[in-house]
């Protein structure tokens, strides 16, 4: 099967696709966008989250044929490391990266939450990223990160 | 946060007029790379011409292999090879303590998910296809699953010779002294899995001289290196390491899984071999946290002094030894906790099963011990009609205590101050005056004491935590409060750190100092594995106070460089540490000789002797200066220095004694809790935690360690288990094997204390496990003060809080 969407503002066209690929290893192994996670490939962690026309998905949940046309931003899309989205800056200074696995999912999952909810209280920042697993930070420090990310941007 | 009470006195000729040295809160020298996805991790390795690999696993957690067909998967087009035993060139077995685990199955398997083949093809999804021809004929054998059961005479023997790994005892004063107090309890540790989000994964490149170049994500690059080249049958030197991105490891990757597959693979393809386990194979692809069981005794006199303590205790180490005996071996030495004791007699014994390989998980043997023992604490203190603080700190060991083991602590020891920090930590706010919480409704006072003598409930709580606005079951709303009781529990608990019993630890680490037009730059070199804690902002931050050199370079992590023993044992910045401190000292030796020659001094003059690194000058104190870029411009200086902590010793036998440990790290928590006690639901509204990290070289890492520390204790004590059956894992995937999210996790508030330890590098203490132990007991103790029930098994489920053997009144 053949595609054709956007990623990051730019057309893709990858060929080839086995229906059984998910947009995650499209992502990963035919496009070299290796930013997006895979921990548990079962929509459980959260570290593969992307933009799916503005709506943040669990990329290894979504099939790949279902992107064809669509628009896909991923973690690079955000920001890179001479322009950094303010939720990447924020997730520095507050320490809220350890090993960073999690990282990229959450920099996505925190910018949608934000787009969504300028001001969200703790509670909300809670609920919005419970899908979203961190083994290293227990989650003080990103908690902090999205606070911050928050307030800068007021 | 950060409480300094006494500030470690080394501040010996440090480097001064640069920023992010240590101390600070210098940030990650990867930060932005892993905030913008562009950080390489072990499974986003790519290279041109890379086929992958995968694994054939047994169904059976014990069996014979008859037989192993490969001619099906051959067959498969995009298949390039199959490989089992036979094509392993050098030893077949492999293992931390003893090479005891095969490659691949030879014709037994022990446990369930034992690799016996492994397949390379084109892709990811051809090799699973290929791995799914093989066809393994086996032949059921007799299983043994319970430790205790494996130990008894006459079970099916794991491997000959028996089922005990070893059994370690410790014996102090009078094996028969009576107490007028005497509490006993059966304890239970379920399987925690270490969970990294990260799996498994890496690449081998077969290079030109017959060797191979493996990147790996690992928490020890030569110990993988020295086991990878005897099964390939190659010298150590032509097995070439580099560490690639560790997405967490928390002791599961100490042992090999992937390493020596990859590398045969790569070797008999010609090709590069890429392999990355998917979450299920991961779960059967490392070794887990120990299931334990433990029988205590304690016996006391009526004022509360501790009189003795006997402890009996079987870990199941699964089917392979990995690192069972030092898991063993710190159960049996920290087993009477951080308390002075009479009279100790404790017995730790740990059993091959034919369980899945039980091995390294943060805090390593201490953290099963530390939840029965507090448990213990909790219940000595309810039989003394004590507040359970009052009892620990009367027992509480400090410096100078002598251990069961007769080693005397040498350095601070603030167990009394830890707990009493968390004791009177600022209470969670709580819910606004007139919620249907009644008069006792908000649980402790300020000061954690309301909860009355034997730190009990306090009655429903009725309203939602203030904190995270959430009550048991969360965002589920299972309830409006009806039914809540919220509950307050303590515990302490204390770990060793570095390797123990006599093990030669050592790290090395190369710095280089060069100038280029006036610019001084450094970089620093070892082997030592950054595994998310942060070592490699550490070890700039001490290159940056030493030399007073501001641009630093980590260098990755490599085999080039000599050992720099594990990221293990709450080791890397104190051992690697010392290590790099060393090397900038040897590079600083090597500037003050050339800056004699400039100034034209006597090498020795005490003038030099007594010169600081400031802002990239050496200034003498009669007032000769250098430029540090000038005397190494077009003549770096370079210097790799091995360095060891102090000696430990072995164990005596019989009797446990022995100077066995280097270093201890305490911490208290003090856990709060609103409990469902009519579904048995449990959300932890509050911690407070302390903890004495002697120095605190980067306050902000090391706050990120105790909360992720602490988290992995609640999820030990709420919901972490690897459920077993016959031999077989019931739950190998994130949707059943459950982890803390981010509503799981309550606020923390953390003191963190700086004693200096003075045998160690800047006074510092390790810091990574110790915030794991306490923490679990001290969530069980607030489930219990909350609903009465025993609950002497960890995780607690929700039929235990509902339904469990309430606690003898
Ligand atoms: S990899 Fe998609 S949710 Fe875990
Ligand atoms: S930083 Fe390691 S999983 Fe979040």
């Amino acid at each position: 099967m053949q595609l054709q969407f956007t990623v990051n503002e730019r057309p893709c066209h990858v060929d080839d696709v086995w229906e059984g690929e998910s947009l995650l290893f499209v992502l990963r192994e035919r496009v070299g966008l290796w930013g997006s996670k895979n921990a548990c490939e079962q929509g459980e962690c959260g570290s593969c989250t992307v933009l799916l026309d503005g709506a943040a998905v669990c990329s290894c949940l979504v099939a790949a044929g279902q992107v064809d046309g669509r628009h896909v931003v991923t973690v690079e899309g955000l920001g890179d490391r001479s322009d950094l989205h303010p939720v990447q800056q924020a997730f520095v200074d507050a320490g809220a990266v350890q090993c960073g696995f999690c990282t990229p999912g959450l920099v996505v999952a925190t910018a949608d939450l934000l787009r969504r909810n300028p001001s969200p209280s703790d509670a909300e920042i809670r609920e919005a990223l419970a899908g979203n697993l961190c083994r290293c930070t227990g989650y003080a420090q990103i908690l902090d990160a999205v606070r911050l990310a928050a307030a800068v941007a007021r | 946060m950060t409480t300094a009470l006494q500030p470690g006195d080394v501040r010996h000729r440090l480097g001064r007029g640069v920023d992010g040295g240590i101390g600070t809160d210098a940030s990650r020298p990867d930060g932005t790379l892993k905030a913008t996805g562009q950080f390489g991790f072990s499974s986003d390795l790519w290279t041109e011409g890379m086929i992958w690999g995968a694994t054939v696993r047994s169904p059976h957690p014990h069996a014979a292999v008859v037989s192993v067909d490969v001619s099906a998967a051959l067959g498969m087009p995009g298949v390039h090879c199959v490989l089992t035993h036979d094509d392993v060139p050098g030893r077949k077995t492999y293992g931390l303590e003893s090479p005891d685990q095969p490659v691949l199955a030879i014709d037994e398997v022990r446990y369930q998910g034992e690799p016996v083949a492994v397949v390379a093809a084109d892709d990811p999804e051809t090799a699973r296809r290929g791995a799914a021809l093989v066809r393994v004929e086996y032949r059921l054998l007799p299983l043994v699953v319970d430790p205790v059961a494996a130990l008894a005479p006459g079970a099916p023997e794991v491997h000959p010779g028996g089922n005990l790994v070893r059994h370690v005892k410790i014996r102090r004063g009078d094996p028969s002294a009576r107490a007028e107090v005497v509490v006993s309890g059966d304890y239970e540790v379920g399987m925690q899995d270490q969970a990294f989000l990260g799996t498994e994964s890496g690449m081998a490149v077969p290079a030109e001289d017959g060797g191979v170049d493996l990147y790996i994500a690992t928490q020890w690059l030569h110990v993988d290196r020295d086991q990878v080249a005897a099964s390939l049958g190659l010298p150590p030197e032509k097995v070439r390491l580099t560490l690639a991105g560790v997405g967490g490891a928390f002791g599961a990757r100490e042992d090999v899984s992937l390493q020596i597959h990859l590398c045969l693979l790569a070797l008999r393809t010609g090709r590069p071999v890429k392999m990355v386990y998917s979450r299920q194979e991961s779960f059967f692809g490392h070794v887990h946290r120990h299931p334990a069981r433990l029988h205590y005794t304690h016996g006391a006199d009526r004022e509360g002094r501790l009189v003795f303590v006997h402890a009996d205790m079987v870990f199941d180490g699964g089917a392979y030894l990995s690192s069972s005996t030092a898991v063993v071996g710190n159960a049996a030495t920290l087993g009477a906790g951080p308390y002075d004791v009479p009279n100790v007699s404790i017995d730790v014994r740990g059993a091959y099963t034919n369980n899945p390989p039980c091995g390294a998980m943060r805090g390593f043997g201490a953290v099963q011990a530390c939840f029965a023992y507090e448990s213990q604490m909790d219940k000595l203190a309810a039989a003394l009609g004590m507040h359970p603080v009052d009892l620990r700190t009367r027992n509480a060991m400090t410096e100078g205590s002598s251990l069961p083991t007769g080693q005397v602590v040498d350095s601070a020891a603030p167990v009394a101050e830890l707990l009493n920090r968390v004791r009177v930590a600022p209470m969670p706010p709580v819910a606004s005056a007139g919620d249907a919480a009644g008069p006792t409704g908000d649980a402790a006072g300020p000061t954690g004491d309301a909860a009355g003598p034997t730190g009990d409930a306090a009655g429903p709580t009725g309203a939602r935590s203030g904190a995270t606005g959430l009550l048991p079951g969360g965002v589920a709303n299972t309830t409006h409060g009806e039914g809540v009781v919220r509950g307050v529990g303590f515990a302490v608990g204390f770990k060793n750190v570095g390797y123990s019993e006599g093990f030669d630890d050592y790290s090395t680490a190369r710095v280089l100092l060069t100038g280029a037009g006036g610019r001084l730059m450094a970089s620093v070199h070892s082997a030592a594995c950054e595994v998310g804690q942060g070592l490699v902002t550490v070890e700039a931050q001490i290159v940056r106070s030493e030399l007073g050199v501001d641009e630093v370079v980590v260098e990755t992590a490599d085999t080039q460089v000599g050992s720099a023993g594990s990221t293990s044992a709450s080791r890397q910045t104190y051992v690697t540490g010392g290590a790099v401190r060393a090397a900038c000292q040897a590079v600083r030796e090597e500037l003050l000789a050339r800056a004699a020659a400039v100034l034209g001094l006597e090498p020795d003059d005490p003038d030099l002797a007594e010169a600081e690194l400031v802002g990239g000058k050496l200034l003498c104190r009669s007032g000769g200066t250098v430029v540090v870029a000038d005397l190494v411009e077009g003549s770096p200086v370079e210097r790799t220095v091995q360095w060891r902590h102090r000696p430990t010793e072995a164990l005596h036998p019989d009797t446990g004694q022995g100077r066995a440990h280097v270093q201890y790290s305490f911490a208290a928590h003090r856990a709060i809790v609103d409990v469902d006690v009519e579904l048995g639901l449990v959300h932890v509204v509050q911690i407070a935690t302390a903890q004495d990290v002697g120095r605190a070289m980067n306050p902000a890492a090391v706050v990120g360690q105790i909360h992720g520390g602490t988290t992995q204790g609640i999820g030990l004590a709420l919901m972490e288990e690897i459920q077993m059956a016959d031999g077989k894992v019931r739950n190998p995937s994130f949707t059943d094997y459950l982890i803390p999210t981010m509503p799981d996790v309550p606020p923390m508030h953390v003191e963190v204390l700086e004693l200096a330890d003075p045998h160690a590098p800047y006074g510092l203490r390790g810091v990574g496990e110790a915030p794991t132990l306490s923490s679990t007991p001290a969530v069980v103790a607030a489930v219990r003060a909350a609903t009465g029930r025993a609950l002497a098994r960890v995780p607690v489920r929700p039929e235990h809080i509902v339904f469990g053997d309430l606690t003898p009144q």
